[in-house]
């Protein structure tokens, strides 16, 4: 089996949170503390978990926007962490982002053309009359009308606006883009329009995603594999039949039945969570799930639960062999 | 308008809705001329009056001025009449002419002073945006220019060296540069954190391209309409340090040298004062309705199919 086409291994980033006078951080956020994972060529990876869990800190650390605390960040078999801005920059193009806020994600002030003829001129893709006709088919790619190239941002829709989002980070002829809450920020049709256009996309031109997302509808419709975060640290990861079918984490248990069935007759054991998720500045000794987890005992408040293998390609981090007794006990 | 299609529905593996039919309200067309009046009436009277007042300045000599300088003691403090339509001074110069040449000295004072401050300012706010490690020296650097009181900088500099046109306006100047700084770190700061910067990242461009392409074009709404407030300040202050005799040196007509010179017989003769300040007056509030003028029109939303 050859390598994976993005390797992260034991990820940690964190925040210094204010300074004291000697310049020494007063107290620091534990945004992503060990993580690892990796994204096949031409897989779709979803990283899913609550708002404020590190998914973005994740994407941007792989695009080298922040720069990691400690850990591993691999490319096709090559570090990418460590290397100089220098070395850095044939390496980007490999790795593109489309933005959650199709607004703010675009410059006001350039026009589509420059918008997407940016990342050919950096790269060095194509000059002249290719660039011309690459600038058409990136248009036609992401089902927008060529005339429109000399439009400003503004003039757009938020759907369109995304579309030209993908199309920038498609202009790189990128191998993986991560798509960080992506179609969040859409309404519901022009959601499905995106996510459609993302997916057809993906499998014309091969691509990896990192989708990152707390969507759990559109994440089962779009992925492969799912990886669950909860506070910094992936909780479960697996096969997508794996996480919906049989989820082995309690946090996983109770994002799913979060999920609204379109069938009225079904009637699903809801579990509620009480409680907020933990600071991030000070996470709680032991699982750092246990002040919210139903079944937490002794264990949990003491132990962190490293990752178990629990079939092929599942692994899960709870101490518990058995937890159907979070769907069992659960009130309706 | 052209309409953008519908996206192509064969892609569907999930149930796209049939996109609507666009329904635009029908465009009333005007003449692109009114159509700008409309839109922007502060701006249109704010440029109007400025441009009155920059041809006024230009043209001083053919707008029926004496020589500003010319003494007659015979004909002084004069009311207005067909003669010296603004009165004469207490040396006999014709208020009119040295009111209209004045003009020259308050926009130069004022342009000299925005275009200065806004050009060193932007540079000190682009470092001390993008280099965070410079970003507290610099700003406190500033927080310490700015505690000097403008006035008293510029009586020191004209003690230092002989009055001058051009120290007033450095004076000025560096009273200013602080105001322009932090804004432009401020603007620096919270465009640098703007996806479409990470975007630009990822996309392969270099922080110099970062700079050029992505922040400083957006910068310049914000600062334009900064520079006309330090104008019309600048203008201001030009006049207090020529009313106390540190400013303008008394051969050169400005307005807060007539003001000046007329202060003593404000009470009995009170037009000597009356027309440089009614003319300072009309030329503040002119650059200030330029720039709120500007700084509606500047917004790129505002910006129509060009």
């Amino acid at each position: 089996m050859s390598n994976p086409l993005l390797q992260v291994n034991d990820l940690v980033k964190h925040y210094p949170v204010g300074r004291t006078l000697s310049g020494r951080p007063k107290s620091v956020v534990h945004a992503v503390d060990g993580l690892s994972f990796h994204v096949d060529r031409g897989e779709t990876l979803s990283l899913v978990g609550e708002s404020g869990c590190g998914k973005s800190t994740v994407g941007r650390a792989i695009l080298r926007l922040v720069d990691i605390t400690m850990g591993q960040i691999v490319l096709d078999g090559r570090r990418i962490d460590d290397i100089s801005q220098a070395s850095l920059h044939p390496v980007r193009r490999r790795i593109q982002v489309v933005f959650q806020d199709p607004f703010s994600s675009l410059n006001p002030r350039m026009r589509v053309r420059d918008i997407l003829a940016e990342p050919i001129r950096n790269f060095r893709l194509a000059t002249g009359q290719d660039l011309e006709r690459r600038l058409g088919e990136l248009m036609d790619m992401v089902q927008l009308p060529r005339d429109s190239l000399g439009r400003l941002p503004h003039e757009f829709s938020g759907g369109q606006r995304q579309r030209i989002g993908i199309a920038r980070a498609l202009a790189a002829k990128p191998d993986l883009i991560i798509c960080d809450e992506a179609v969040s920020a859409l309404d519901v049709s022009v959601k499905a329009q995106v996510v459609n256009l993302l997916q057809d996309l993906q499998r014309d031109l091969g691509l990896a995603l990192l989708f990152i997302s707390h969507d759990l509808a559109i994440v089962e419709h779009m992925t492969q594999r799912i990886a669950v975060m909860y506070l910094g640290k992936i909780v479960e990861i697996g096969e997508r039949r794996q996480i919906f079918g049989d989820p082995r984490h309690p946090y996983t248990v109770a994002l799913m039945s979060a999920l609204p069935t379109p069938d009225p007759e079904t009637r699903r054991r809801r579990v509620t969570l009480v409680g907020d998720v933990p600071s991030p500045i000070d996470p709680p000794p032991g699982c750092r799930f246990h002040g919210r987890c139903p079944l937490a005992g002794e264990t949990c408040r003491r132990i962190e639960p490293d990752l178990r293998q629990i079939a092929p390609g599942h692994w899960a981090a709870c101490h518990l062999d058995d937890i159907s007794a979070m769907t069992r006990d659960a009130t309706v | 308008m052209t309409q953008f299609p519908s996206p192509d529905r064969t892609m569907a593996n999930l149930a796209v809705a049939e996109a609507l039919p666009d329904i635009l309200p029908p465009i009333r067309r005007r003449g692109p001329v009114r159509t700008f009046i409309a839109r922007h009436p502060t701006l249109v009277l704010g440029a109007g009056l400025l441009l009155l007042l920059v041809l006024t300045a230009v043209l001083a000599p053919w707008l029926g001025t004496l020589d500003p300088g010319a003494l007659a003691p015979a004909r002084r403090l004069r009311p207005p009449s067909g003669n010296n339509w603004f009165g004469t001074d207490q040396l006999g110069r014709d208020i009119y002419s040295r009111v209209i040449y004045g003009t020259r000295a308050s926009l130069m004072v004022g342009f000299g002073v925005s275009l200065l401050s806004s050009l060193v300012g932007l540079a000190i706010g682009l470092v001390s945006g993008f280099v965070r490690w410079s970003d507290g020296l610099i700003m406190r650097a500033m927080d310490g220019l700015m505690s000097i009181p403008p006035v008293l900088l510029a009586i020191a500099l004209m003690t230092l060296s002989r009055g001058s046109m051009g120290n007033v306006i450095l004076a000025i100047t560096i009273a200013e540069i602080p105001r322009v700084s932090r804004l432009i770190r401020g603007v620096v700061l919270s465009l640098r954190d703007q996806p479409y910067v990470d975007a630009a990242i990822a996309c392969g461009t270099r922080t110099p391209m970062i700079i050029f392409r992505h922040i400083l074009p957006n910068t310049l709404a914000p600062m334009t309409v900064q520079a006309t407030y330090i104008c019309a300040s600048a203008m201001i202050l030009e006049a207090i340090l020529s009313f106390v005799g540190a400013g303008t040196p008394p051969s050169i007509p400005s307005w807060g040298n007539i003001m000046a010179e007329g202060r003593a017989l404000w009470q009995v003769k009170p037009y000597i004062v009356f027309f440089p300040a009614l003319f300072l007056s009309t030329t503040v509030l002119a650059v200030n309705l330029l720039g709120d003028g500007l700084r509606d029109a500047l917004d790129p939303r505002m910006v129509k199919g060009v």
